[in-house]
């Protein structure tokens, strides 16, 4: 039931922030606000309540009475599907990610959205509850259906609240993960199907369809399905095509959530099902789908270097960046996938800092355009630090979140492909170039003509607060990780036992 | 005391914090005080740190925590302290104190005091992880720390986008040095199970062979993020340029510690290095070839930076020549030296800078000797040892160099020739810059001479150019014993008056112009010759060309995502299909009747050719 109330709490928020603008305009946001710290109240006062975290046990993958929290109850009984949610170290480790990340969005769009400020908090919540369901849900069906449910609220606030070109982008973003989804349905249907022709059950569960035995070449093709839904969403080269449209005219908040939480569906949707439901046809394919990561890792750094719109650079930054998780799924090992896991947090928190600072100079500038700006650091010094701090972290300073997690991707991947290794190594070099051209167009320089006039002012205390939890995330991650690795190890551990038993002769 | 070593680093990080948190509110003085302070009493434990050890020369392991812990992967935060880290935490600490005090003057004016300090505390806090680490990712650390505290500082004063494009040149030349080098981590732990240096060390001579391609590639790996730390060939290319920083900044990062930390990391790794003689002839070629070019290169110069900087690389060269033939103990020794006599050239300069408007040509310097004595003298002593004249510091260091490379199996006379052919030219240019500065007659006339927080650093570092020949570094237990034969005594007598007559030839060229070569310089080869070495062999021009202009094109190119290109195909299909179809309705009773009619006569041709629809055969 925790499970199913931390959903309801912020699909009830939404309503209400929606309700209270009648009574006020400041209202919504603060109501909202207020949903989410409950629900991050909510859940850590059940874990309290649980066995000590550092020591989890690992939990089997396919049986869900091992994992932290399981809830299932029956839905429509003719098909086997249920309204099943389960809980792990991983899926927990999103979950919270998600409700911080979410607390910092709406932190983010506190002065800068101006219009129907309760609809678009409410789709704010709405989108974090269907996120949350896709973390926990382990029915298929279920899965399915939040993967739906999330993108709409989505496409409301890019299409409502967003920048000059929304129209567009809300409808790309929208056609290319409804076209995905619609792969991973057929891809599902195909699984339990084949599901049931073995064992004579129909069932949409997790727990039941892993180990399904079926043809070769049957699993490449239902694998393929799930893979093209989950690295469309990462994104991964060449689907990742939505996402600067995407980001770029999604207002802060949108950018935020899209970049910090809906990017990490993706690569928990490659963790959690795409090789564990086909581990033969994963194994496979891991050579296609790492050098599509490395692809990605160089292809997304040098797009970015040529960008001259601020928040265009940074969603370029995020597919460089994903391509690390990409490469440390498919290296599967305990290694690489413990940095995958690093980086979908550690990319959570730099770049919706990024993105957050692109909405503040939009805010002041009314441009994101990096040919309008320069010298800013003279008039707003404490932004530009902080630029400068998570700029030096998404170019993975040692020390920071995002080295632990590429070094980790690039060790075990190491150990799998050396040579794949040194081309996603490039990516260090290209990822310096751009992140320093970023803070050399926007910071640094001579401060613009066209700038004079403006009154510019730096980073606030709310700003500033926003800010410094995000650092003090990214210095805990990079100096002390070892209870974000610890709670996705025993996972981890067990996902790469049950699959090396799986293809083991 | 061994437990409070976490307290050296710590001190000037924490110092750096407060800077940057109270930069707004935080009164001068104070910001000065912290500023040398925190540097001073890292100084000043050292110093215990260093009486405790050399009473008993033991090294020690200080482990704080474990970084992270994945499989059997486990480094730690964790220290390591024998007398190699020694030496590098005094030159650190003790230059570094110096080079602080000498700030607090020559930034006095400018309105980031703050931050200026806070960056450079920061940079002695990651330079002082890097040489005390235990192991090869918390090195990696502070290797990546001092990078950005060097980006930081280049750029400093960034309302200039020259100064931005410099810096982002430092950073990113040396990323790709720091890419290899983190390659060679991955191989290194990926074949022998771990990153701690002894440890790895130790396994590396169980598990390899002399000669072995494994070492070879790993002293490779490692050697390229050397060569771009401590700018030597290829990837030198990036120092000369980083000058743009204020000078005590060239001082302490581009002179004192940080682009020596390539050769501490050869130094410290020097156990693999000895399993792959070939990685270490390249070293030492390496180093040859940088020193020659960057002292033919610092002849030509005429910014006096610039010179400096040019000057660096090939000093470093000389050490990376040491560390390849194997004298360790001589390289680390130069290390030594050359931070002093180097810091105190480059604080000579600044000197000059601060007090003649930021003045940079020395052709438009000159006479300066009776007008600033203090700078004169630090420049004399500095140049002096340089050059390695005889009874400084520098021809102690060098001399060794010169001496053990000689003996260095087959090629070391010729490595010993290009040496003395580099200490040749390293005194030639080194004095041209005195006669040309100090002496003649004055174009520009300063505005003083340096007040006490800027001699004191000078005198200091004069006395330490001078005597800091007779310290005996404690390295006897890191390093293998060099051999104990000296070279025919001709070598010897060879080595130590070639610098002299390097001073002879500058002083008859510049000084008394009893030697005039202008009819060399101004033939066609010799003007031909002075660009390309003015230029730097033209390197830059090259790399230029090969990668920093097509990497332009390539992403301007790409910049409108050909890859949409092939979604935009499925769209623009979709709407040629949905034009058709809208065209299609048009209305009209007779166009839908031909249109039905047409569409029946085509399906009855069609089920016409299915077989199972003919009428059969002979059937009554």
């Amino acid at each position: 039931m925790v499970m199913i109330n931390l959903i309801l709490i912020l699909l009830v928020g939404g309503v209400l922030a929606m309700l209270s603008e009648r009574a006020g305009e400041n209202m919504p946001r603060r109501v909202a606000l207020t949903v989410v710290l409950l629900d991050i109240i909510y859940l850590l006062s059940h874990l309290s309540g649980m066995a000590d975290l550092t020591q989890l046990q690992a939990p089997m993958p396919d049986d869900p009475s091992t994992w932290l929290m399981h809830f299932k109850a029956q839905w429509i009984p003719a098909f086997g599907i249920s309204i099943e949610f389960a809980l792990d170290g991983v899926s927990l480790l999103m979950v919270m990610l998600t409700l911080v990340l979410g607390a910092i969005a709406i932190s983010s769009s506190w002065t800068d959205v101006m219009a129907k400020r309760g609809f678009f908090e409410a789709n704010l919540l709405w989108t974090l509850a269907g996120v949350l369901g896709v973390f926990m849900a382990l029915d298929l069906f279920l899965f399915f259906l939040f993967w739906e449910v999330m993108l709409i609220p989505m496409y409301f606030m890019i299409a409502i609240w967003g920048h000059e070109n929304r129209g567009y982008a809300a409808m790309k973003f929208f056609i290319f993960t409804q076209a995905s989804g619609l792969l991973m349905l057929v891809a599902t249907l195909g699984l339990v199907a084949v599901n049931h022709s073995a064992t004579g059950q129909w069932s949409f569960s997790y727990f039941d369809l892993l180990n399904t035995p079926m043809a070769e070449q049957t699993a490449h093709w239902l694998m393929l399905g799930f893979f093209i839904a989950f690295v469309v969403k990462l994104p991964a080269f060449p689907f990742h095509t939505w996402l600067p449209d995407a980001h770029t005219q999604a207002p802060t908040a949108g950018s935020v959530i899209l970049a910090g939480i809906l990017l990490k569906t993706g690569a928990y949707g490659l963790i959690r099902f795409a090789v564990p439901l086909f581990p033969e046809a994963a194994l496979d394919f891991s050579f296609t789908a790492m050098a599509l990561g490395a692809a990605g890792v160089v292809y997304g750094a040098v797009l970015a270097f040529s960008q001259t719109d601020f928040k265009r650079l940074v969603a370029y930054s995020s597919v460089s960046h994903m391509g690390f998780v990409l490469l440390g799924v498919y290296a599967w090992n305990e290694l690489a996938l413990q940095g995958a896991v690093m980086q979908m947090v550690a990319h959570g928190f730099s770049t919706a800092a990024l993105f957050m600072i692109a909405g503040s100079l939009q805010e002041r500038l009314h441009t994101r355009d990096m040919r309008e700006m320069g010298g800013l650091w003279q008039q707003m010094p404490r932004m530009g630090a902080v630029a400068m701090f998570f700029v030096v972290a998404s170019l993975g300073l040692p020390g920071l979140g995002n080295f632990v997690a590429e070094f980790l991707v690039l060790l075990g991947l190491f150990q799998v492909n050396p040579w794949m290794t040194a081309v996603a190594a490039l990516g260090l070099i290209t990822g310096a170039i751009y992140s320093l051209i970023l803070m050399q167009r926007s910071f640094q320089g001579e401060p613009n003509a066209k700038l004079e006039g403006h009154s510019l002012t730096d980073f606030g205390r709310r700003e500033m607060l926003t800010m410094a939890v995000m650092m003090v995330a990214l210095i805990g991650l990079g100096l002390y990780p070892q209870p974000v690795l610890d709670m996705a190890q025993p996972v981890l551990q067990s996902l790469l036992e049950m699959t090396s038993v799986e293809i083991a002769p | 005391m061994a437990d409070m070593i976490w307290l050296v680093p710590l001190i000037p990080l924490l110092s750096a914090i407060i800077l940057m948190l109270g930069s707004a509110i935080l009164p001068r003085l104070l910001i000065g005080l912290l500023g040398v302070g925190s540097v001073g009493l890292a100084a000043l434990l050292t110093m215990l740190l260093g009486l405790e050890f050399l009473a008993n020369p033991e090294p020690f392991q200080l482990s704080l925590w474990t970084w992270m812990q994945v499989g059997n992967f486990s480094p730690s935060i964790a220290f390591y302290f024998d007398g190699l880290t020694l030496v590098m935490m005094s030159v650190i600490t003790g230059v570094g104190f110096l080079i602080h005090l000498f700030s607090t003057e020559f930034m006095e004016e400018d309105t980031s005091y703050a931050r200026y300090f806070a960056y450079l505390n920061m940079f002695v806090a990651a330079m002082l992880v890097l040489v005390m680490a235990d192991n090869l990712l918390l090195l990696y650390l502070g290797w990546e720390g001092v990078g950005v505290c060097s980006y930081l500082l280049v750029g400093f004063w960034y309302q200039d986008s020259a100064n931005g494009q410099a810096a982002r040149k430092a950073f990113v030349v040396t990323r790709i040095g720091d890419t290899a080098m983190a390659l060679g981590l991955l191989l290194l732990f990926t074949e022998l199970g771990t990153l701690d240096i002894q440890a790895m060390v130790g396994a590396a001579n169980i598990e390899w062979q002399v000669g072995g391609t494994l070492p070879l590639i790993a002293c490779l790996l490692l050697l390229g993020g050397a060569v771009g730390k401590s700018a030597q060939l290829p990837l030198h290319t990036w120092l000369p340029d980083a000058m743009a920083g204020p000078t005590p900044v060239s001082a302490l990062i581009h002179a004192a510690t940080m682009v020596t930390a390539g050769v501490y990391l050869i130094a410290r790794t020097h156990g693999l290095f000895l399993l792959a003689p070939t990685a270490m002839m390249i070293v030492a070629l390496v180093g040859l070839a940088t020193l020659l070019m960057a002292a033919f290169t610092a002849l030509m110069q005429t910014d006096i930076k610039r010179i400096l900087a040019y000057s660096t690389i090939s000093q470093i060269g000389y050490m990376f020549l040491a560390l390849g033939v194997g004298a360790w103990t001589a390289g680390i020794f130069h290390l030594m030296t050359h931070a002093f006599f180097k810091a105190l050239l480059f604080l000579g300069s600044g000197a000059i800078i601060h007090y003649l408007h930021h003045e940079h040509n020395i052709f438009k310097m000159g006479g300066l000797r009776t007008r600033m004595p203090v700078t004169f003298w630090s420049f004399m002593i500095g140049s002096a040892a340089l050059a390695a004249l005889p009874m400084t510091s520098g021809f102690f260091s060098k001399d060794q160099i010169l001496l053990q490379a000689y003996q260095f199996s087959d090629i070391g006379p010729l490595l010993w020739f290009g040496g003395l052919l580099g200490a040749l030219l390293t005194a030639i240019y080194s004095f041209r810059l005195v006669f040309v500065v100090f002496f003649g007659k004055a174009n520009t006339e300063p505005e003083g001479d340096t007040g006490w927080r800027m001699a004191v650093p000078l005198i200091t570092l004069c006395t330490l150019a001078m005597i800091g020949g007779y310290f005996i570094i404690p390295v006897a237990d890191v390093f293998p014993v060099a051999s104990g034969d000296h070279p025919a005594h001709w070598v010897e007598y060879v080595s130590i008056s070639v610098p002299l007559l390097g001073v002879l030839l500058a002083y008859l060229i510049f000084q008394s112009r009893q030697l005039n070569v202008d009819r060399w310089v101004s033939s066609s080869v010799g003007q031909a010759l002075r660009r390309f070495w003015l230029s730097g062999w033209g390197i830059d021009w090259l790399y230029d060309r090969a990668f920093v202009r097509p990497y332009y094109r390539i992403s301007g190119l790409l910049k409108n995502e050909p890859i949409d290109a092939i979604y935009g195909l499925v769209v623009a299909i979709n709407q040629t299909f949905n034009h058709w179809l809208v065209e299609s309705q048009t209305g009209r009773m007779r166009w839908y009747v031909a249109s039905m009619v047409l569409g029946l006569i085509v399906l009855l041709t069609l089920a016409l050719q299915i077989p199972a629809l003919q009428p059969t055969e002979g059937a009554s």
